[in-house]
């Protein structure tokens, strides 16, 4: 199990082998029809719901108009060729590329290390830690948004604790200035998140086969070089899991974009997946250069999943 | 974690060495800041649910007697009751769904498994894949065409099947014993009742983490709601809420008590099945 990963684990370990099953008896192709009827509607579901949207939006970002009076662009890459010059969409995928950088290493790093103190059988007060670490995991992100937007305010919180301590002298502007702003994002995504990636690293670590830990004592391994050269390899899958996840998230992120910042100051703050929300609903909706939109979204979510598999796959 | 120290043995049993200790006490401060940052936040919105906009703003800790007028100031503009009818509802709604779609198809393509239906497995976990982003606009075109805006058949159909829950009984299935299938099948029961009567009721630690799962999400959408429930009678909390801080004057005692209203079924649930959820996790990804 240590280089399962979501590709190898999709093979599954044979069970019946032999030739024998060349001929279906009426009672096993009754059977295998009973499975089809088990498994349709869910395929139906995600036929409908997901494939077929993904083929329409690529149609729909070859096409402008206004609502519901959409025709081929002309040329055909009329919305695409428009994203080029788009500084607020470019700035929206930087902002969302910074946000990934900075917080999915620190975030994955961070709950490794609380998954790992956690896991100690001789740690006190356990469940304690544990229920701390994980409740923010069950806040809706529309709350804590709004959470964090009220102690991050000028009158808020935060600079009443820091100018009670002496940090500062005067009340910072944190959602008013690009660089707090994004700050806060950054903190409100660790707070939110860490604890939820701690579960997943908590449940790998449980299935770690104590032999090895033990194997590595008597090897004379310290507490540290075990971490990294026994327990990390074998939670490889958990965590390419968490990775993947995490990027996939951020990428799309827009529950904290629209309602801790706004978006702003002057866009700094500003998701993908928010520029795409106010380009399709907002105003003046445009379907078209929405979907072309969405469609960037797409290749970035794809080539750095692609990129993820490759790396985690390697074997070592 | 242990405890290794190369400059001395243990001296004596139950006695640790300075070092040791100090790594110890160093872990629990560590602990402790951590668990202070996770709870802080939460603690303030409570406090706030019950404090005075002005108290709110002086960041008072304490718990005040503001909570009825809080309250009073809510529901005079919103409808609470309405959002969390429809909250709820979709969110049940969906939740109840998933599980019946999810579970019968992970449970067809690991018993029935054949070398298409492993194929047909492959494709729909490739929607992992598809951020909702890019599938947002036709799905607002579809529901729209069928005249369903504001429905909670739109709010509920794209989020029954996903491949995360399908993989996860799939999983499941895969470690239920098939002299079990077996046994009931020469005993005549059929297909279906065998997925009824002997799947069902032995995976419950893994419906109860689906749920979990499947539950808050749902509960806690915002984007998709936000886009297809136009009408604000049909608004959910989480939309309520966001809504809330767009007038002139933001009254902060009673957005507290509206993000604590919102935030309060996804706490209980979490909290009450947080075993099995970590439990049925454990099976996904070994």
């Amino acid at each position: 199990m240590s280089t399962m990963t979501p590709a190898t684990m999709l093979k599954r370990p044979e069970r019946n082998k032999g030739g024998a099953k060349r001929q279906l008896s009426p009672a096993a192709k009754r059977r295998s029809l009973t499975g089809w009827a088990f498994l349709i509607p869910a395929a139906v579901l995600i036929g409908v719901m997901m494939f077929w949207p993904m083929f329409q939006a690529l149609i729909l970002s070859f096409q402008t108009g206004r609502g519901t009076n959409l025709d081929w662009a002309d040329p055909l890459l009329f919305n695409y060729d428009r994203m080029l010059d788009d500084d607020v969409f470019r700035l929206t995928m930087t902002n969302t590329l910074l946000y990934l950088v900075i917080q999915v290493p620190i975030m994955l790093i961070s709950a490794l290390v609380l998954a790992n103190i956690l896991n100690n059988p001789r740690l006190r007060w356990k469940s304690f830690w544990r229920t701390a670490i994980f409740v923010p995991a069950a806040i809706s992100l529309v709350s804590y948004s709004l959470v964090f937007r009220t102690i991050f305010a000028t009158d808020g919180l935060v600079n009443d604790f820091l100018l009670w301590v002496g940090f500062i002298d005067l009340p910072i502007n944190w959602l008013g200035e690009t660089g707090t702003a994004r700050l806060v994002i950054i903190l409100g995504l660790l707070w939110r998140w860490t604890g939820f990636n701690v579960i997943f690293y908590l449940a790998a670590l449980q299935n770690i086969d104590p032999t090895t830990l033990e194997a590595a004592k008597m090897d004379g391994a310290g507490p540290i070089r075990t971490f990294f050269s026994v327990t990390i390899p074998q939670m490889k899958p958990m965590i390419l899991l968490t990775v993947i996840m995490s990027t996939n998230g951020t990428i799309q992120m827009f529950d904290e974009s629209y309602n801790l910042t706004r978006g702003g100051p002057a866009n700094t703050t500003m998701t993908m997946s928010h520029y795409l929300y106010e380009v399709s609903f907002q105003n003046n909706p445009n379907f078209g250069y929405g979907a072309a939109l969405s469609y960037v979204i797409l290749i970035i979510v794809a080539v750095l999943a692609a990129i993820q598999m490759k790396v985690g796959d390697k074997r070592d | 974690m242990t405890d290794v120290t190369t400059t001395s043995a243990r001296p004596k049993a139950g006695e640790k060495p300075l070092g040791a200790r100090l790594r110890s006490a160093g872990k629990y401060v560590f602990l402790s800041i951590v668990a202070l940052l996770s709870i802080g936040p939460l603690y303030f919105m409570v406090v706030s649910a019950t404090n005075t906009t002005q108290d709110v703003l002086a960041s008072s800790m304490l718990p005040g007697s503001n909570l009825i007028a809080n309250w009073q100031s809510l529901t005079e503009f919103q409808d609470v009751g309405s959002a969390m009818y429809h909250s709820t509802l979709n969110a049940v709604a969906t939740t109840v769904l998933a599980l019946v779609v999810c579970s019968i198809a992970g449970y067809g393509f690991e018993v029935y498994h054949s070398p298409n239906k492993d194929r047909l497995m492959w494709v729909l976990m490739l929607a992992m894949m598809i951020p909702f982003a890019a599938t947002m606009i036709p799905l607002f075109q579809l529901f729209a065409d069928f005249g369903l805006i504001n429905s909670t058949w739109a709010v509920v159909l794209p989020a029954i099947s996903t491949p995360l829950l399908i993989l996860l009984f799939r999983q499941s299935a895969r470690s239920f014993p098939h002299e079990i299938i077996e046994a009931a099948r020469i005993d005549g029961l059929k297909e279906v009742s065998i997925f009824f009567r002997m799947f069902v009721p032995t995976m419950k630690p893994t419906y109860a983490a689906a749920a979990v799962i499947t539950f808050m999400t749902a509960w806690n959408n915002f984007l998709w709601p936000k886009v297809i429930l136009v009408n604000p009678d049909y608004q959910t909390m989480p939309m309520l809420i966001s809504n809330f801080t767009g007038g002139y004057v933001v009254d902060y005692g009673a957005l507290m008590l509206a993000v604590l209203i919102t935030s309060l079924p996804t706490i209980i649930i979490f909290f009450v099945l947080q075993r099995s959820f970590v439990a049925g996790f454990t099976g996904v990804v070994k």
